[in-house]
């Protein structure tokens, strides 16, 4: 199972016979084994990774720290997922350190991003402070690379 | 005027892969399963340290037994994963690549006529390297039904009042045959008991798959100190350009080796010798991610040769297979010729590592998916058409 995941987790779209002859399985046993994986929820979906550099659109992302105050009871768990729920989320993490919560946030535009911090995210009670960084350039997302390195040549031919 | 090279290194024939690399080079998109390295870059922890050491100036000669926190790092790797302690002081001899090795060990060990053993089909620098050394190469057959492994009783047959050196090398290329421990253990009483010096590459011993444990046959009773264990970067650290490979034996035949070492070669790049450190400390877990994939890799090119009804097993070691191609009819070089030119697919001809390699071809599958896979696909075409 874990090196299915693996495999998904390089290339989603690998033919499943593929997967199957590099896994010495039948084919229909990893097609089952998937399915059990997306409905037990180990597998929540499928997303294609973007070269933003090379797709001419307004949208910014941005990385923002959200220092908390946790609550009595839940500590951060109840405004977290209050928090994900804002559909510019895209993604939210509890983490160690200087502050509580990291978010990824992706609007339309600089506006959309902006207002989501002033008028969504510092609103909330349990919010003490936030500090916001955008993107400029990507160089590796989900493991891909956005330049590609190119391939040495190799010898044709060796012993 | 015409130069007269000396007779016995004119006498030894061009090799085969060259011939045929020839030919593959002047043709466009072939797709080549004809690679004997992997594909992968070095790890790039290993690059980097290497980067760090050239901008801190280290670009100098080095001990000629190589640096000694390499000659250290040498000594605790080949510990924990062959159980086999050598003094990283006097029993250890880092060199350019095993290749290197093999041919100080050679020259340092045989005056001319001595006979040295070694199994085809074999890696292609043996023979050569033993005439080089003015010995007399003695091949000694496998068989396919047995993978390729060397049977104690066709080694005994061959050995004669001048055998002096056994060669080993396994895992093979180029047929990925492995050794259970319980034939190590005949071939070593064969080596105490005809006296024979053992020279074993065991350069894929890393690439063994199924969770499979390799055994060194320097850990068999009576063998260490009759042993050269020769090893090297290339293969399992991906790293065949920075050419390190070491050499662990009796501190006598170390000293033999160094000489001729010193005085031809110096000492191993520095460069190589410092990405080795990185390498050989902190790589093992770049070594584990290469060998699952190419265990992945080697389940899918089995089958697809298996289902195109060319024979092939699933090798336990090295990224190799050998599928049987006689069901075509075809010899090993009509096939690989022929492949080459019609479906633009490069294997290597089993009869460029020995005679027993006939009605076998060489594919590496140190070669990306979806190569393997066009290449695959292409081979079964060949294969429909030729029946």
């Amino acid at each position: 199972m874990e090196a299915i995941i693996d495999l998904l987790q390089q290339n989603a779209l690998m033919p499943r016979a593929d997967m199957a002859k590099l896994l010495d399985m039948k084919t229909e046993d990893v097609e089952a084994t998937i399915a059990g994986l997306e409905r037990d929820g180990v597998i929540l979906g499928y997303q294609a990774i973007i070269n933003r550099e090379k797709w001419e659109t307004e949208k910014v992302t941005a990385v923002i720290e959200v220092k908390m105050t946790p609550e009595r009871d839940g500590g951060f768990d109840r405004v977290a997922s209050r928090i994900a729920k804002f559909e510019e989320v895209q993604g939210c993490y509890l983490v160690s350190g200087g502050y509580d919560l990291l978010i990824i946030v992706e609007a339309a535009n600089l506006r959309g991003a902006a207002a989501f911090v002033a008028e969504k995210l510092s609103t909330i009670d349990a919010v003490q402070a936030t500090a916001t960084h955008f993107r400029l350039k990507t160089y590796k997302e989900n493991g891909a690379f956005h330049q590609m390195e190119t391939t040495p040549e190799r010898l044709a031919v060796s012993p | 005027m015409s130069i007269q090279i000396a007779d016995h290194v004119r006498d030894i024939p061009r090799s085969g892969i060259r011939d045929f690399f020839e030919v593959v080079q002047t043709m466009s998109d072939v797709i080549s399963l004809g690679i004997g390295e992997p594909d992968f870059a070095t790890p790039w922890h290993i690059r980097e340290a290497a980067i760090y050491a050239l901008e801190k100036g280290r670009t100098g000669y080095t001990s000629n037994l190589g640096l000694p926190r390499l000659r250290r790092s040498i000594s605790e790797y080949v510990h924990r994963h062959f159980q086999l302690r050598y003094d990283p002081h006097e029993e250890i001899l880092v060199s350019v690549g095993v290749s290197e090795a093999i041919d100080l060990a050679l020259r340092a060990l045989l005056n001319p006529g001595d006979e040295v053993l070694y199994h085809e089909p074999c890696y292609v620098s043996y023979a050569p390297s033993i005439v080089l050394a003015r010995g007399v190469a003695r091949a000694v057959q496998t068989r396919a039904e047995d993978g390729f492994s060397l049977r104690a009783e066709d080694l005994e047959a061959a050995i004669t009042p001048k055998s002096r050196v056994l060669m080993l090398n396994f895992p093979t290329n180029p047929t990925g045959a492995t050794m259970e421990p319980a034939e190590w253990e005949k071939i070593a009483a064969l080596c105490v008991r005809h006296d024979l010096v053992v020279l074993t590459d065991e350069i894929y011993s890393e690439l063994t798959f199924e969770g499979g444990v390799h055994t060194s046959i320097a850990t068999m009773p009576g063998m260490k100190e009759r042993t050269v264990f020769l090893h090297g970067l290339s293969k399992a650290f991906a790293m065949t350009g920075w050419r390190i490979g070491f050499a662990c034996a009796p501190a006598a035949l170390i000293e033999a080796m160094m000489k001729i070492h010193q005085y031809s070669i110096l000492c191993a790049p520095i460069m190589g010798q410092d990405a080795a450190i990185e390498a050989l400390e902190r790589g093992e877990n770049s070594v584990a991610v290469m060998r699952r994939e190419y265990e992945l890799r080697r389940n899918f090119i089995t089958r697809a040769l298996n289902e195109m009804g060319l024979e092939c097993a699933k090798p336990k070691g090295s990224f190799y297979v050998f599928p049987k191609i006689t069901s075509t009819g075809l010899t090993s070089r009509e096939f690989s010729l022929r492949l080459l030119h019609e479906k633009k697919v490069a294997v290597v001809p089993g009869t460029a590592f020995g005679l027993a390699g006939e009605g076998h071809v060489r594919c590496s599958f140190a070669t990306a998916l979806d190569q393997i896979k066009l290449a695959m696909e292409r081979t079964a075409e060949f294969c429909a058409e030729l029946r």
